[in-house]
């Protein structure tokens, strides 16, 4: 009776929290090739291949950067990202902007502009831009076309995070600057630039991001210039040194500070902008 | 009149780019798919063959690409829904933990997480043992077959399911689902009738997010797969990169981004409305 009872209860236990079990599974299913990298970061295989587990070490931790051409291609990966990322972050904040404050004629048109590039499978972008440089026959490719290349998929993924944040904008501050006699520069630099912050560095990130982890577009434009992943699609055939696992922790872990950092800044802004104007904190504009 | 300007002012530079290194390459590679002639020799000469040829001989990757897309994509809605819901309505202060475990794959390279599946999957590991143990993998292996390709595809793209769906699911006033359950709807019934509904723009843009990416993927059909789940990323691939023969290769990308366009069109179309007239019957 009392076993009936327990299984019946038991039962509607897991009916109740069918979804959240469900939910359960799913984020194990998404966190574990990201422990199965972070376990065999630590793996001393016998052979080339990093598949099986055979012992504990610390040793490519510690010489993390000991591949020469490893080191390198991360180099060229991280100086891309950072310089695809200043500019699609700088030409994108400008596009959005234009979107969100302006009417105008071919607004639409450029919105479809932004959001194709989106909807295009990397692999034929990848192809339409070797094409373009193969008849062009310059730039060779090269550090120069992937620059080219990263830059073009990053400008509307840029725009989108940053005209979401535009358009929760509250432009009663601004127009209190405005009436205080700052020009319309001194506005945006006191007031608009501080408030989208956020915005502008969680669209850099996402550019960070994308640029540092594209693996296909740089295939077809890269000439003989090696990144961080197409070090590893090269490595993959002949074994994938065991580096590439404690270098893929490291950013890792270096992303999720940035994240962290981006998310207090948010904060920070949004405790910015709730300030109300009978408070000092507004009073920075100079007389 | 200075105002005027101000908007073009901005939207120049992101545009010039665009317009030069996105649309301007997509007619350049139109061109380049009307060529023919051998490799090393080719001349413009409105070579419309390249189609009808390439077409041929690549029908079936064709095929499979919109299968293992398609595939991935439903797989991809059947766990991203449970865990959208979860997140929205159920976890509570676990919320922002529960979204950092979605976005934590996009920390990781690319390469490296289908590599990693590739180990998860190998001959001996335990959970190749396990899918061997309930019958799932009849062959004694999970590489080198479809469902492997699928499964890494489904992997790849199913924070990009998640993350419209919760933003859908989030944005419903609870006070109607309540309001369901005060006129007696039953769990099920609340649930198809106010909460699905309501999420199917979520749906529909997370389903294009994941099949558009997934249609022209070749890495994991290149790590996962074995020489017959080649998919026609992979056929684009080599024919650019190892066998340099562009013309067949750019026909190709047209066809898929043609192919992909339709399909779009279609499912826009026949989910849109059917998400329009869902809102509005009711």
């Amino acid at each position: 009776m009392s076993g009936e009872s327990t299984r019946a209860r038991t039962w509607r236990w897991l009916r109740e929290h069918a979804v959240n079990i469900v939910a359960g599974l799913v984020v194990l299913y998404l966190l574990i090739p990201i422990a199965v990298i972070f376990v065999f970061s630590f793996n001393n295989p016998a052979g080339r291949y990093n598949y099986t587990w055979v012992g504990f070490t610390l040793e490519h931790w510690a010489h993390a950067f000991g591949r020469e051409d490893l080191t390198e291609a991360l180099l060229t990966s991280l100086k891309l990202a950072l310089l695809a990322t200043v500019i699609s972050t700088s030409v994108g904040t400008m596009m959005a902007l234009a979107l969100v404050r302006h009417k105008f004629f071919g607004r639409r048109a450029a919105n479809f502009l932004i959001v194709i590039p989106m909807a295009t499978p990397e692999v034929v972008m990848g192809a339409a831009l070797l094409s373009f440089f193969l008849i062009l026959g310059s730039p060779s490719l090269g550090f120069e076309t992937l620059l080219i290349a990263h830059v073009m998929f990053c400008i509307s993924f840029v725009v989108v995070v940053v005209r979401s944040r535009l358009i929760g904008f509250d432009r009663s501050l601004e127009e209190a600057a405005k009436d205080l006699g700052a020009t319309a520069f001194t506005t945006f630099r006191l007031i608009t630039l501080p408030l989208i912050l956020p915005g502008i560095f969680g669209g850099a990130m996402l550019a960070f991001a994308l640029s540092i982890d594209d693996f296909v577009i740089s295939n077809f434009n890269s000439g003989t210039t090696v990144t961080f992943p197409l070090y590893i699609f090269g490595a993959a055939q002949r074994g994938i040194p065991v580096e590439v696992n404690v270098i893929a922790m490291i950013l890792f872990f270096a992303t999720v500070s940035a994240m962290g950092f981006v998310t207090w800044q948010q904060r920070r802004a949004e405790k910015m902008a709730s300030v109300r104007p009978d408070q000092e904190e507004i009073v920075v504009v100079p007389a | 009149m200075r105002r005027r300007i101000v908007p073009y002012f901005l939207l120049g530079p992101g545009t010039i780019w665009l317009v030069l290194f996105f649309v301007l390459p997509l007619f350049y590679m139109a061109e380049l798919s009307l060529w023919s002639g051998a490799v090393g020799s080719f001349e413009f000469s409105w070579h419309w063959a390249n189609y009808s040829e390439a077409l041929e001989l690549y029908d079936s990757q064709f095929v499979r690409s919109f299968f293992y897309a398609g595939a991935a994509t439903v797989l991809s809605l059947l766990l991203a829904y449970p865990l959208a819901y979860a997140i929205a309505f159920k976890a509570g202060r676990w919320r922002n933990v529960m979204l950092f475990a979605v976005i934590a794959p996009f920390f990781t390279t690319y390469l490296i997480r289908t590599i990693a599946w590739e180990t998860i999957l190998s001959d001996e590991s335990p959970v190749t043992e396990v899918l061997k143990a309930i019958g799932l993998a009849p062959s004694g292996h999970v590489l080198a077959t479809s469902g492997a390709v699928i499964a890494g595809l489904t992997y790849n793209y199913l924070p990009f399911m998640i993350l419209p769906l919760y933003a859908s699911l989030d944005r419903i006033d609870v006070r109607l689902i309540e309001a369901a359950k005060d006129l007696y709807s039953s769990a099920t019934q609340s649930f198809l009738r106010v909460t699905l509904p309501l999420s199917a723009p979520g749906i529909v843009a997370g389903t294009l997010l994941t099949f558009i990416p997934a249609v022209g993927d070749y890495v994991n059909a290149q790590f996962l797969g074995g020489v017959g789940n080649r998919m026609i990323g992979n056929v684009i691939q080599s024919l650019y990169l190892s066998q340099s023969d562009y013309p067949s290769a750019a026909a190709l990308s047209f066809v898929l981004m043609v192919l992909i366009m339709i399909v779009v069109v279609v499912y826009i179309r026949f989910a849109g409305s059917e998400a329009l007239m869902g809102e509005e019957a009711r």
